[in-house]
């Protein structure tokens, strides 16, 4: 194993291309995983898919507007091998630590049982590497792991090198009673540090949980995240899930969200894009029965030449069934948003209402928004709206507000506060919802407490 | 108090105000009449600090000092208030939160700290019973499909809440029934002072029936061209503006 790690210094040196530094890797990652398994058939399975796709470029209609180029020319490491201790007081401001909640952590892709509370009481809130390696997991990995993940580029990197991440198992007619954080640390102990977790949320029929996910490097060296969350909702379950993304502007993140929702299921995912340098965010949902309603919100708030790409699917397969887009955006400087909101309503898929709504205020001339779009209808009796606006502040509220003696840089804050809105007013976690609020008031260098 | 003096405004390099003056003191009510385009609204928006518009001569002082290189807000914590002819809608922002956040950052700027909760509420009550205004109504968006009416009466509920020293009513009057009006006006009335003083543009007496102003002036073509008592206003009720145009030439 040791001549595996001295062979991985070498290259190193040589800077090889990611892929490549990847794929001559697996062989110092097999080592360390149990390559007897079911598992790491379909590990091996989507590294040769990884292998003859390679990273995304421009050149791929899904990755025209966002060119990971510069990201992938850090020389990261793989599989960082110090484990850094870290005080809570130093990361405790990542948690919503206002509320009792289970917690997930992980430092540079470990597990970590200081920070973290799990549980397997009434349902199991734990980790991936047990779920994979323990025979009483086998039942639900067998049926569920990378089953709704695409076997696109990323997923597949991401489930070549699948070893940890959350593992989130309720069952049927359950409710959890506090929320779960999943948080994801980069120490920063190595110049650049690529992860890629792996979640799996398992909910059973009539049970209900919330789940926070962020991931949050410590210093400013380079970090890219891939990760991977799978999710099944069956029949009548609930799940609501916050997704906070305010990190450091050295680290970028490719987010692979699956969705896969049972009849009357409800599930919403709330995205806050606020920090990092590239972010792009695939979140995919499969409607598999009736009466399912999904709820896609997201507010980006981002400057500088930040990268903020949301790209959307809401597959519609059965009849009678809504789903609900809502992504407020606000760059300002040389920031660029991608908004690429995919409906696909199936023949079979009567009575299906679908909502799109996406709103854009550039700030600064010199920001872009690229929005798009795109609705796949087969089905003729529908309700299908879609709306996109790309606006400036407006200059008479503005002044109005100013006339009344908010000061330009607050009155601005208040509108962009008025503007999010939609989207804040449904986060049901009201510790959430104040610290999204901090963070955008912190953001917008304001302090003011708005309760709109 | 106010002191304007040879004040040429313009917008676009078109030429709005040309050589106004007004004085205003303490205590007083001046109406400003005139025929629509005369540059009255301008007027009010230049002194209330509207960047569009480029002040090219002249001077406007505000208790001795020149404001007209101050930011809005530094105009608007130094007491001035206008009462927008076409107040602007904010969606999202309730009339509560953004009196709240109005007074708040007024306070900031002076230096003091946050007005407590408890008596923002009673503020809120006492004035909004003055103006007749709705509990319900203070939740709803800012001005968001509000009737003329409604949009009026929440500005002098503002300044209600904001105590301005020099308050500029911009056609206040306007969308407003007769019911309406007399509660605005005693609204307006109830925070006359000796040491505040109100600046009325309108073009109908009815208003100043309530308000009854010290000064009328006439404002046309961009500068004041007749000022008189409040007299003037219901002679030029009876006979237009036609009369004063020609008194010009
Ligand atoms: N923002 C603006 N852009 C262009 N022209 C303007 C603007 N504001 C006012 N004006 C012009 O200035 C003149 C005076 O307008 P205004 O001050 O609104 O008059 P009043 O309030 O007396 O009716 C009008 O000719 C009007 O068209
Ligand atoms: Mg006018």
């Amino acid at each position: 194993m040791y001549s595996v790690f001295k062979d991985f210094s070498t290259f190193k040196r040589n800077k090889m291309e990611l892929k490549d530094k990847l794929l001559s890797s697996y062989v110092a990652f097999e080592n360390r995983v149990d390559t007897n398994s079911d598992v790491h058939e379909i590990r091996s399975q989507a590294l040769e898919n990884f292998e003859e796709l390679g990273f995304p470029t421009r050149k791929l209609e899904a990755w025209k507007y966002t060119s990971l180029n510069t990201v992938l020319k850090q020389d990261y490491s793989l599989f960082p091998n110090t484990e850094r201790a870290i005080e809570l007081v130093d990361v405790k401001q990542y948690f919503i630590h206002e509320i009792d909640s289970y917690k997930v952590v992980f430092i540079d892709g470990k597990y970590s049982s200081f920070l973290s509370q799990t549980t397997h009481e009434h349902y199991d809130v734990c980790l991936m590497s047990s779920a994979l390696s323990n025979a009483k997991y086998k039942p639900v990995i067998d049926k569920y792991f990378n089953k709704i993940a695409k076997q696109d580029n990323l997923t597949s990197l991401n489930t070549a090198f699948a070893v940890e991440g959350a593992y989130i198992h309720i069952p049927k007619n359950t409710e959890v009673k506090k929320p779960i954080q999943i948080i994801n640390f980069t120490t920063g102990s190595e110049a650049a540090t690529m992860v890629q977790p792996r979640n799996l949320v398992v909910v059973g029929e009539n049970a209900h949980v919330q789940i926070i996910e962020r991931h949050q490097s410590l210093t400013s060296n380079a970090v890219l995240t891939n990760v991977v969350t799978e999710i099944f909702a069956d029949k009548a379950a609930n799940i609501d899930y916050y997704k906070i993304q305010d990190d450091e502007i050295t680290a970028s993140l490719v987010d692979n969200s699956y969705i896969e929702q049972q009849s009357n299921s409800v599930v919403s995912v709330h995205t806050f894009s606020f920090g990092g340098n590239i972010t792009r965010n695939n979140l995919n949902f499969y409607q598999k029965g009736e009466h399912i309603d999904s709820i896609l919100k997201g507010i980006t708030i981002i400057e500088g030449k930040q990268h903020v790409d949301h790209h959307t699917l809401v597959h519609h397969i059965e009849p009678n069934c809504e789903s609900h887009q809502d992504y407020k955006g606000i760059y300002d400087e040389r920031s660029t948003g991608v908004f690429n909101g995919k409906v696909i309503v199936e023949k079979e898929a009567q009575k299906t209402n679908a909502y799109q709504q996406n709103n854009n205020v550039l700030v600064s001339d010199k920001a872009t928004i690229n929005a798009k779009p795109q609705l796949e209808i087969f089905a003729d009796d529908v309700k299908c709206s879609h709306g996109c606006t790309i606006g400036q502040l407006d200059e008479d509220a503005l002044f109005y507000m100013q006339q009344r003696g908010i000061p330009q840089k607050e009155g601005r804050a208040l509108l962009m506060f008025a503007f999010a809105n939609t989207v804040l007013e449904s986060v049901r976690i009201p510790e959430v919802k104040q610290r999204i609020t901090k963070l955008i008031a912190n953001k917008l260098n304001v302090n003011i407490g708005f309760d709109l | 108090m106010l002191k304007i003096e040879n004040l040429n405004a313009e917008i676009d390099g078109k030429a709005i105000l040309k050589g106004l003056n007004l004085e205003v003191n303490p205590g007083e009510v001046h109406a400003i009449m005139g025929p629509n385009g005369a540059g009255k609204s301008t007027m009010a928006n230049v002194i209330a600090g509207k960047e569009e518009y480029e002040v090219t001569a002249g001077t406007i002082e505000l208790n001795g000092e020149d404001i007209s290189e101050l930011a809005p807000e530094e105009r608007a914590h130094n007491g001035v208030f206008l009462s927008f002819q076409y107040p602007v809608e904010i969606p999202g922002v309730s009339v509560t939160n953004f009196i709240k956040t109005a007074i708040n950052e007024s306070r900031k700027a002076q230096g003091l700290e946050e007005m407590p909760a408890k008596d923002m509420l009673k503020k809120i009550r006492e004035k909004s019973e003055l103006l007749e205004i709705d509990r319900k109504f203070l939740g709803r968006s800012l001005n968001e499909g509000f009737s003329g009416g409604e949009k009026k009466r929440n500005e002098i509920f503002q300044m209600a809440m904001l105590e301005p020293k020099l308050a500029i009513l911009d056609e206040t009057d306007s969308g407003l029934d007769i019911d309406a009006l007399r509660i605005v006006a005693n609204g307006v009335n109830k925070l006359k002072s000796k040491d505040n003083a109100v600046i009325v543009i309108t073009h109908y007496q009815r208003l100043l029936d309530y308000i009854v102003p010290d000064f009328v002036h006439v404002l046309h073509d961009g500068k004041i061209v007749k000022t008189g008592d409040a007299s003037l206003a219901l002679e030029l009720e009876a006979k237009g503006y036609d009369w004063i145009k020609q008194e010009l030439v």
